[in-house]
């Protein structure tokens, strides 16, 4: 069968088990009317390996993630192997709720691992996708996470080769966990991490912060703030793809999730003992996030995104790269924050220099920023 | 943003301070009393803006670092009890007791579930009338009008299965047990801009004539507590005591009435523990004769628990602003936000916090 997926032109030879989904082939009018099943919410039975499981496969997986006419079925799926070197990650994903303003479990499960194999400059190719369902859970959601996935794949231009589905049982699970694995291949000469950072380096954020994190608190906890806050989830491939094509040297990328800007550059500081430097008057935070994060007492370097990066460049090259990212849609608020003030340092830190005009330190938080009292 | 950038305008910062470094002529010590302030103050540096010889010290202002440790041994007596649903603000969570803090109760079973409002755990009582649901309301006069709401409208509905915790303290007598220490250092006050906008200004002259020292209801943003320590600053200079607004945007000197009425309908005030501190007379709030039935102390008959505070936890000492964070033995070695010895080391408003986020480098011994 013809490959629907734009990229990259499949060399997967589609497989499908009983537990195991089809090769990334998207058949349109599969997506659009698949076949009603016989349980509106999953049962015990739907991960148990017989008719049911099937029939999960059949309906709702196939249809989203690939064609079963003509493949054959196997446990696993064969890749060719590519030019050049691999780039491997795994993520699981837990999240309340599944839907919430700007995306779903199933978008943050395909954006989360791409994101994950750009950060080393991968052009990510195959995801395997793992479910665990919780008994009761509606089948409608489930096919809607699935498609949702679906499209993600698609705008990223990853096909979903492999999964498995298992179901706990009701009260042991929360809807729907998803597990994604991804492989993405490094073309030759892509250089890309820590040890790569150099003192007087650029630090460039892709776009403004926190919308993920308050987004998904604001629906959990019936939250009204003016305006819908949208989560900024989304794939960052092509914006390293485009920052490579203008030949800008990356010295390093790490994308920006759970524990935000702050914990990420302590993560490096600490790693690749640096001193970073960064201007909080600098770091783009919209209107809205920045109101709900003052009413919550959250500070936005440290809230959730699910769709931001963060680079380094050489500082003579910060402004054509943040130039570059700000001509895509996803890089339209992208800004220089600051600067590696010094690299081969025995204990790693952060500062941040204040808007008012002095400095504070950044540090890693314990656990998650609680609300405060007043 | 409005009410935001023009209160963290770097200019004005740096104005007020130069202000504030011409007019200092002597040595003063001025108390920010709230937890938010401190905050503002560590986050921001604006200790590092101020001349020598003025120094600020942190006041007893954060309701999670005062909450006693016999009512969190209370909740943690309460909330694992089977068919309850034991709900609080996010930062009593972390917060140790004698053995183990609220999050450890969760992860053993207990639900315990955090909202942003007294008023959601009431909607969850009434949605569950087959659970006790049980808040914990702590905290100053700031979020005693909401928990007062609260328990009225439960009695008003009947939902009989909503009480409180309640750990209610209030700020003027604190301040007088403070200024009434024969060590007391404190020269004026930054008084708690919410608090004030409250209560108003009326309780504040009495103690600034009795001891002699200006007090100014301050706000929480960088230009907000230069000025207030500004119009401090200028009293000390001048020889006067007397109660200033800073926070004009957000305090009436008669406070917020409606807020008032609700508080005194619902709590009246008593004695309370006040962790690290000890007793103060007049210094709480509790549910008044006719609202005691939504109490959880005596629903769940938890009165009987008391507890002493831990010897090597200094808290009481930096509470009362005879001690900076960084000068306890204990700071960043045996006691870290992951390891707290005392609760102004959980909350984000508490002083220890605050000096290990933003400043424990600088401090580390």
């Amino acid at each position: 069968m013809r490959s629907l997926l734009p990229l990259p032109p499949s060399r997967v030879r589609t497989m499908t088990g009983d537990r195991r989904l089809g090769a990334g082939v998207v058949d349109p009018s599969l997506l659009a009317c698949p076949a009603p099943l016989r349980h509106a919410t999953v049962q015990l039975a739907h991960g148990g390996g017989g008719r049911l499981t099937r029939e999960l496969v059949e309906r709702i997986f196939l249809p989203a993630f690939g064609s079963s006419a003509g493949a054959e079925r196997h446990d696993c799926a064969v890749l060719e192997p590519p030019a050049g070197r691999i780039a491997f990650s795994t993520d699981s994903y837990v999240v309340t709720p599944l839907f919430f303003p700007g995306g779903d479990i199933g978008k943050l499960a395909v954006y989360g691992t791409v994101n994950d194999l750009a950060m080393s400059g991968a052009v990510p190719r195959w995801i395997a996708a793992s479910f665990v369902l919780e008994e009761g859970f509606s089948i409608a959601e489930l096919e809607k996470v699935a498609r949702s996935m679906a499209e993600a794949a698609k705008s990223s231009g990853v096909e979903v080769v492999t999964g498995d589905t298992k179901v706990v049982d009701r009260g042991r699970g929360h809807g729907v966990y998803v597990t994604t694995a991804g492989i993405g291949v490094v073309p030759p000469g892509v250089e890309i991490g820590p040890a790569n950072i150099r003192a007087g380096d650029a630090l460039i954020v892709s776009g403004d912060l926190g919308r993920h994190g308050v987004a998904v608190l604001s629906v959990r906890e019936g939250l009204e703030f003016e305006g819908e806050i949208a989560s900024d989830c989304a794939p960052l491939s092509g914006l390293v793809c485009s920052l490579l094509e203008a030949g800008i040297e990356l010295h390093c990328l790490r994308d920006l999730t759970r524990g935000g800007l702050a914990s990420a550059l302590n993560e490096l500081a600490l790693d690749a003992g640096l001193e970073l430097v960064i201007d909080e008057a600098a770091v783009p935070v919209g209107d809205a996030v920045r109101g709900a994060c003052e009413l919550l007492g959250l500070d936005p370097l440290y809230v959730a995104n699910e769709g931001r990066l963060v680079a380094f460049v050489r500082q003579a090259e910060a402004p054509r790269a943040q130039a570059v990212m700000r001509a895509r849609a996803e890089g339209a608020r992208a800004a220089v924050i600051g600067r590696v003030e010094r690299q081969g340092v025995s204990r790693g830190r952060v500062t941040a220099r204040t808007p008012a005009g002095p400095t504070r330190l950044l540090e890693l938080l314990s656990g998650e920023q609680l609300p405060r009292i007043c | 943003m409005r009410y935001i950038d023009e209160f963290r305008d770097a200019a004005s910062v740096q104005r007020l301070a130069r202000a504030i470094r011409r007019m200092v002529t002597r040595p003063w010590t001025i108390m920010e009393v709230c937890g938010g302030q401190t905050h503002g103050i560590v986050r921001f540096g604006i200790d590092q803006l101020l001349p020598d010889g003025l120094s600020l010290i942190h006041g007893p202002g954060c309701p999670v670092c005062v909450t006693p440790l016999e009512l969190i041994d209370r909740a943690l007596a309460i909330a694992p009890l089977p068919g309850v649903i034991f709900c609080s603000f996010g930062d009593m969570l972390r917060v140790p007791g004698t053995s183990g803090d609220l999050l450890r109760a969760k992860s053993e079973g207990a639900d315990v579930r955090v909202v942003y409002s007294p008023l959601d755990a009431l909607e969850i009582a009434r949605k569950h009338p087959e659970r006790d649901v049980v808040f914990f309301a702590v905290g100053f006069e700031t979020t005693a009008p909401a928990n007062a709401m609260a328990v009225h409208r439960a009695r008003v509905e009947g939902v009989g299965n909503f009480s409180m915790l309640v750990s209610h303290v209030l700020v003027p007598p604190a301040l007088e047990a403070l200024l009434a220490a024969a060590d007391c250092r404190v020269n004026g006050f930054l008084a708690a801009g919410h608090v004030c906008t409250i209560m108003g200004l009326d309780e504040y002259h009495p103690i600034a004539a009795r001891w002699k020292v200006p007090i100014v209801a301050t706000g929480f943003e960088p230009v907000d507590l230069l000025q207030g320590i500004a119009m401090c600053v200028r009293q000390l200079e001048s020889g006067r005591a007397e109660v200033e607004n800073q926070y004009a945007r957000s305090v009436a000197a008669r406070g917020n009435a409606p807020a008032l009425r609700m508080i005194h309908q619902v709590f009246e005030v008593v004695p309370r523990k006040w962790r690290g501190i000890g007793e103060i007379a007049a210094s709480g709030l509790a549910l008044r004769e006719e609202y005691r039935v939504h109490d959880a102390e005596t629903r769940f008959g938890v009165s009987v628990v008391c507890a002493d505070e831990p010897q090597e936890c200094l808290s009481g000492l930096v509470l009362q602003g005879k001690l900076k964070p960084a000068e306890c033995p204990e700071f960043g070695t045996r006691c870290t936000p992951d390891s707290p010895l005392g609760a102004t080391m959980v909350s984000g408003e508490g002083a220890c916090a605050a000096y290990y986020r933003y400043r424990r480098r600088e401090c580390a011994p």
